[in-house]
This record gives C-alpha cells, sequence and structure tokens, in this order.
C-alpha cells in the first residue's frame, strides 16, 4: 500500500502553528506600539507616568465617605480610592438587597392567578426594563425627589427612617458594650451552629427511617429563644443611634445623602424587572407533571415546594440573578450623573482630571472591576458545580 | 337487512353552560376565584383608584399643548407642559444644527423613514427576499446615512459629527455600535471556539476584559485616554471616539450571543462538511455560520437593546444625545423646571424601541423554539 504523504503547507499542525504565531506576534506588535506612543504622547504632555500621586494630598473634598474618615488636606489619592471603591460596595450590597426582594415579590406577582395582579408585574418588568438607568436615576433624583421631597423640618417618617430633601436618614446599631456584645454573639453563633447540626441529624434520619421534622420551624424558634434569653440575662448589647431632628438638620443615626438614595433608588427599581423577568422563567420552567407527580406520591404542599418546585426552579433563577448582580454593581457607576461619589465620580473622574495620570487611573478603576467579576464568575462557577452533581 | 340497519342522527353540539363562559365567568376565574384572589383584586382595584385619575388628569385633561413658550404652560400648573416638547421636538429629534436650520431637517428625515421603509417590513414574516434587504440595510444604507446626514457630496453641506445630537445622535451611535460590532463579534466567538489555545485564550480574554467593565469607565477611556493611543496629530471628534468605545465594548457582547448560535449547532454539521473536504472557512461560512446566526438572532437583539438604552451614557461625557437634549432643554431658561415632561418624553422614546424590539425578539424565539420541537 503506497502511503500519501502530507504536503507541508497542507499539515494541520504546522498551519495551526503559523497562524497563531503570527496572530501573538501582531497583537504583541500593537500593543507595544500603543504603548510606546502613549508614553511618548504623555512626556510630550509633561505627565511622567508614576504611582507617586498616591502619597499626595487630595486636593478636593468628598462627602460621603461612612467608612473611612475623610479629612479635606491629609487624604491622600490612595485613600480617595479606597473611598470610592468602598461606597461603590455599599451602593452594590444596599442594591443587591433591595433588588432581590423587589424582584422575587414582582416574579411571583408574574405569576399569580389574579389577572390584575401578574398584569400589573408585568407593566412594570416592561416599564422599567426598557428605558435606560441613567434617565431613570435622573429622573428620580432632579425631576421626583429634589423637586418634590420636603425639606428636613417637614421629613416624611417612616417609624424611625427618615425621608427629605437632604437625604433618608437611618438608625444605626452600635456596640455599647464589648464584653457583653462578645458574649451575645457568641451564644448566637453557638446557636447557629447548633441548628446546622441538628438539620444535619435529621436529614440522616429522614434517610434511614423516613421520619421528617419541621427542622426549620424548630431551629427558628430555638435561635429566637436562645438569643432572647440570653438578651433578658445580659441585657441589651448593642446600641441603636436613632437620628432626631436638631435645629436644622438630624442629629445622629445614619444617613445616605440623596445622590446615593436616588441611585440606590432606580437601580433596586430596574435591576428588580431583570430579576422579576428570570424569577418567572425560572417557575415557569417547572412542568406540570412534577407538581401534579408530587402531588400523587402524596406529599404536602409545602414538602412540595420545598423539595420539588424550589429545588428546580432556583437551578433556573439564580446564575442570571447572579450575573444582575454583577451588572448592578457595574451600572452603579453611573452615580457620577447625580453626583454619589463612587469609584468612578472620584477616582477615574475627579482625580484623573487633578493628577492626568489618566493610565494609572483607568487601569486600577479596570482592575477593580474586573476582579467584581471574576469574583462573580467564581461564585457562578461554585454554583453550577454543585447544581451539576445533583443532577442525574 | 338494509331496513334493520340504524341511522345514527348527530345532535346538535350543545351550549357549554353558562357560568363557564362569558365574561362574567372570565372574571370569577380570573378575579374572584378564592378568598386571598378577591382581596388582592380588590387592592388593586383601590390602588388604581389612587393614582391612575390624578395621573390622567395631569397628562391627558389638563395638560397644556397650544401655544409657543411657558407663559401657557405657567398659568396652567395643574396639568403637563406638552408644549414644550411640542417646541423642542425638532432639538430633541435632530439635535441643534439640524433643528436650527430648517432648510437642513428634511435630511434626517430622509434618514430615518427610508430606516423605517428598510426595518418595517424586515420583521413582518411574509415578505419576500429578506435576505436581500438585510444586506442593504447592512451595507447600503450605511452610505446613504453618510450622504445625506455628513453630507459633503451631491452638493449638500458637511454637518460634523459634532454638530449631530438628539434621538439622530442615539441613533447613530447604536447603528454604528451594532454594525461594526457584529463582524468582530462573530470573529471574536469564532475565535473563542477555536482549537487553537492562542488563538481561543486572546478572544476570551478581549470579551472577558470588555464584558467586566462598565461601558462609562469604557467611555472615560475613549474620551481621555484615545488620542494618547495615537501619534499625535491623528485625532478624532468627541462622537467618534464614544462610536469607538461602544462597538469595542458591543463587540463583545455580541460575540456571547453568537457563541450561544454556535454551540446550539451539532457537532455533525460540522463533521460532514469535513467529511466533504471543505476547508475550515467554507465550513464555517456556508455550513455553521448560517445555522448559528439564525438561531442566536434573539440574543444580538437583545444585546442590542441594551446597547440602545446604554448610548444615553454619552452623555455623561458632554455629548448632546437624546437624554441630555432633554435634561439641557428643560434646564434651558425658556422651559426652566419642566424636567419631568422632558424625561418622560425623553424615557417613552426610548421605551417605544426597546419594547418593540424586545417583543420582536420574544416572537422570534418563541418560533425557533416551535421549529426545533417539529423536527
Amino acid at each position: 500500500m503506497k502511503s500519501t504523504t502530507i504536503p507541508l503547507h497542507r499539515n494541520p499542525k504546522l498551519r495551526s502553528f503559523v497562524v497563531q504565531a503570527s496572530l501573538l506576534l501582531l497583537v504583541a506588535y500593537a500593543l507595544f506600539s500603543v504603548y510606546q506612543t502613549t508614553v511618548s504622547n504623555l512626556e510630550e504632555r509633561g505627565i511622567k507616568t508614576s504611582t507617586s500621586f498616591f502619597d499626595e494630598v487630595a486636593p478636593f473634598k468628598v462627602g460621603y465617605s461612612p467608612f473611612l474618615e475623610f479629612k479635606l488636606g491629609e487624604t491622600t489619592y490612595i485613600e480617595v480610592f479606597f473611598i470610592g471603591v468602598l461606597n461603590t460596595l455599599l451602593v452594590a450590597v444596599l442594591g443587591i438587597l433591595a433588588a432581590t426582594v423587589l424582584g422575587f415579590f414582582i416574579g411571583i406577582m408574574r405569576t399569580s392567578q389574579n389577572w390584575l395582579a401578574s398584569k400589573c408585574a408585568l407593566f412594570y418588568v416592561e416599564t422599567f426594563r426598557n428605558m435606560p438607568l441613567l434617565l431613570q436615576i435622573m429622573f428620580w433624583n432632579f425631576a421626583i425627589f429634589l423637586a418634590f421631597l420636603p425639606p428636613p423640618k417637614q421629613s416624611i417618617e417612616m417609624g424611625v427612617f427618615f425621608l427629605n430633601s437632604r437625604g433618608l436618614h437611618t438608625p444605626v446599631p452600635f456596640i455599647e458594650n464589648h464584653l457583653l456584645s462578645t458574649i451575645w454573639f457568641g451564644v448566637i453563633f453557638a446557636s447557629f451552629v447548633g441548628t446546622f447540626v441538628f438539620a444535619k441529624w435529621s436529614k440522616k434520619r429522614f434517610e434511614s427511617t423516613g421520619k421528617s421534622l419541621p427542622v426549620f420551624l424548630i431551629s427558628l424558634s430555638s435561635i429566637i429563644t436562645v438569643s432572647y434569653i440570653t438578651f433578658v440575662i445580659l441585657g441589651s448589647p448593642l446600641g441603636i443611634d436613632i437620628p432626631v431632628l436638631g435645629k436644622f438638620n438630624f442629629k445622629g443615626g445614619g444617613q445616605l445623602p440623596l445622590p446615593l438614595f436616588s441611585l440606590w433608588f432606580a437601580l433596586t427599581i430596574y435591576t428588580s424587572a431583570f430579576i422579576a423577568e428570570n424569577v418567572r422563567a425560572g417557575i415557569s420552567s417547572i412542568s406540570k407533571g412534577q407538581v401534579e407527580a408530587a402531588r400523587s406520591i402524596g406529599l404536602t404542599r409545602t414538602q412540595m415546594v420545598k423539595m420539588i418546585i424550589l429545588p428546580q426552579a432556583l437551578r433556573v433563577v439564580i446564575p442570571p440573578t447572579i450575573s444582575q448582580y454583577l451588572n448592578l454593581t457595574k451600572n452603579s457607576s453611573l452615580a457620577i450623573a447625580v453626583g454619589f461619589e463612587e469609584v468612578v465620580a472620584v477616582w477615574a473622574n475627579i482625580s484623573l482630571n487633578q493628577t492626568g495620570q489618566a493610565l494609572i487611573i483607568i487601569a486600577m478603576t479596570i482592575v477593580f472591576y474586573e476582579c467584581c467579576s471574576l469574583f462573580t464568575s467564581f461564585i457562578l462557577n461554585i454554583y453550577n458545580k454543585r447544581v451539576q452533581i445533583t443532577e442525574r | 337487512m338494509a331496513d334493520s340497519t340504524l341511522k345514527l342522527k348527530k345532535l346538535p353540539d350543545r351550549e357549554p353552560p353558562e357560568n363557564t363562559i362569558g365574561w362574567i365567568a372570565w372574571i370569577r376565574d380570573n378575579l374572584f376565584s378564592s378568598a386571598t384572589n378577591t382581596l388582592t383584586t380588590l387592592i388593586f382595584v383601590y390602588l388604581f383608584y389612587l393614582y391612575i385619575p390624578p395621573f390622567i388628569e395631569w397628562a391627558i385633561i389638563n395638560a397644556n399643548i397650544s401655544g409657543t413658550d411657558r407663559s401657557v404652560c405657567d398659568t396652567n400648573k395643574s396639568g403637563a407642559c406638552w408644549t414644550f416638547i411640542k417646541i423642542r421636538l425638532e432639538q430633541l429629534l435632530f439635535g441643534l444644527y439640524f433643528a436650527s436650520n430648517p432648510e437642513q431637517t428634511w435630511r434626517p428625515i430622509v434618514a430615518f423613514s427610508v430606516f423605517g421603509m428598510l426595518i418595517i417590513p424586515l420583521v413582518i414574516d411574509k415578505t419576500p427576499h429578506k435576505k436581500w434587504l438585510l444586506i442593504a440595510l447592512l451595507t447600503l444604507y450605511p452610505l446613504l446615512f453618510i450622504c445625506v446626514v455628513y453630507g459633503g457630496v451631491f452638493g449638500i453641506p458637511v454637518s460634523d459629527t459634532g454638530q449631530w445630537g438628539g434621538l439622530l445622535l442615539t441613533f447613530a451611535l447604536s447603528f454604528v455600535g451594532i454594525i461594526v460590532a457584529l463582524p468582530l463579534g462573530i470573529l471574536l466567538a469564532l475565535g473563542r471556539r477555536s482549537e487553537m489555545p492562542i488563538v481561543k485564550m486572546m478572544s476570551v480574554t478581549y470579551i472577558e476584559f470588555w464584558r467586566g467593565t462598565p461601558l462609562i469607565t469604557i467611555l472615560f477611556m475613549a474620551s481621555v485616554m484615545l488620542p494618547l493611543f495615537f501619534p499625535s496629530g491623528v485625532d478624532f471628534d468627541k462622537v467618534v471616539r464614544a462610536m469607538i468605545g461602544i462597538t469595542l465594548f458591543q463587540s463583545a457582547y455580541t460575540a456571547e450571543a453568537v457563541r450561544g448560535g454556535l454551540q446550539a449547532i451539532d457537532k455533525g454539521q460540522n463533521e460532514a462538511a469535513m467529511a466533504l473536504g471543505m476547508g475550515y472557512w467554507r465550513r464555517t461560512i456556508l455550513i455553521v455560520l448560517p445555522q448559528a446566526l439564525k438561531i442566536s438572532i434573539p440574543s444580538i437583539v437583545n444585546t442590542f437593546i441594551a446597547l440602545f438604552k446604554d448610548t444615553s451614557l454619552v452623555s455623561i461625557i458632554g455629548l448632546l444625545d437624546l437624554l441630555k437634549m432633554a435634561q439641557n432643554s428643560s434646564r434651558s431658561l425658556d422651559w426652566n423646571g419642566y424636567d419631568i415632561e422632558g424625561y418622560l418624553f425623553a424615557g417613552f422614546v426610548f421605551w417605544i424601541f426597546c419594547y418593540g424590539m424586545s417583543s420582536y425578539s420574544q416572537k422570534l424565539e418563541r418560533k425557533l423554539d416551535t421549529d426545533r420541537r417539529a423536527e
């Protein structure tokens, strides 16, 4: 038998090597020349790219920094960066919490049997997800809140929360007695560990004997009882700082300044519309047969929801919802339109204009967001792996 | 024998029981089927009663539309001031240049109407020769847009991109974004699924880099750093810088949408083409891509919706798009204080386009779904 040899230019291995090598060279050359032009352009403008400006004092004021103290004339640029990052994370956490609650509520309303409720949810979703977020942020901040919220004296009272044209005043817990609070948190932690062990045990028992216990109810009530008893014995470990109306403004408590409040409000509404759609898709992805089968083997409604519907629905709901959390975090950069001091506003805009260090500043901003993005995909991968194992 | 054959006569169908059809039954089933259901209905009706009549009164019944300046609105504060929108409509839609030169206004109007004439038959199911229409939209239309809106040929005066504004700018930015990002995105998606490790790694890095960064950072980068990337002397105007940023950003999202389509194609298709002796590009262009692109149209449309909304961010780097135009107009001396109307109008325009596109993509998705089920 005559063996045919492949001509050299048709050898797939060689071809793939040549293609990749030339591509690599091309990209490397392009990046290198862009880098060189950039450096020479910067030098032409008298800007020497270095990180020495990190320790210089920032000559502008950052109004809102609840976690790090800001002092005009002392705080350095690098501290301003961290203030920005923390503010971004703060609005992200607040937004994620509120958007999840609202989104699940709207999503469940969307699958309601009541025609009015489901159509209202549809209207909500279609209205808010089809308008630009920036427009919504500006609308709430400039056209509604700034124009219609009352001055501090006539604040809108919602329990211990006060809303006025300067923002939302909230109560803040603080630690009064370190020893007491340590003990208290210790006890609560121990009771959580206890319920965890109990849940494991009852699951094992269920698997071997088929006898089930209302684990959630028992755990919840035992945690509440334990914490209440410690509370009675030890007294309050935490003080709560409630805002009080002073002569001109509120004293004490925490404050979400109006830009942060509007941003939070708009982000919550916008993201919740997307989450609601995920929830609806999750619920309607469960086939009718699953429910019928669960009923026919005699599961109670709670059992059915807990063991049949939720695990399957959540598998569909959770991954896109986590991506929405990332979107929310990235979208919080629109704060610049209303003047909330998060990382893009305070770092990629003001600091950049002050120092001219475009290269380093933009790179750091991008790295921060890339970290958020990588963290999100890390969480998603873990979740997907866990789900895959349970899948047969 | 024949005599004893039973003659079976079909009786007319009986009407369904009265209480299971008609609107009464519908109301009972959908609004009052149980105690909770009834309660929900009552709560919603009460909420409607509280909020809808005042809104209609403000937006329609008491609204002002006549007149040419703010005096009409200032005397009747109980209604919306649509006069403002009426007077500023041309600015909001076409930007300052085309609105202040009435003899030029036909240019954006022609651009928009031709676009409408191309896109409407495209979304209707039964139109013949859709392929040619699409090709015309992607190749001839941009040329026409440049000739008519940018000008400089056939004696049409040049209007620099810096003079574009309003809906026209929003439209131009997103149209450029989608047109240029589509081929880039297809290449990236192919790269991501390639068997060559370096090509794959580069595509993944590129896609994840742009997807991980907020658009506003990219726009800042485009407006601040782009001039630094090129030798001095090469300079772009602000709008072009934004277009470059948007295109790079969008190509990553398009790539992901196309990848979804590529993944859905059976491996056998590629292998069969290979068995016929087709090379990579012939396999890809003739066999894989036509199928993959068809499946990925809904997701591509979805990324386009997101892009269309996101173009509003260019207002932060100082471009006068629809949103910025609405904001500026409602802050001008003539119309100061009518922000709500301005934002509502801009929001409504955005909403119409986005809702239209999302309904279309949902319809398409449903259609594709049944197609596959029927096989």
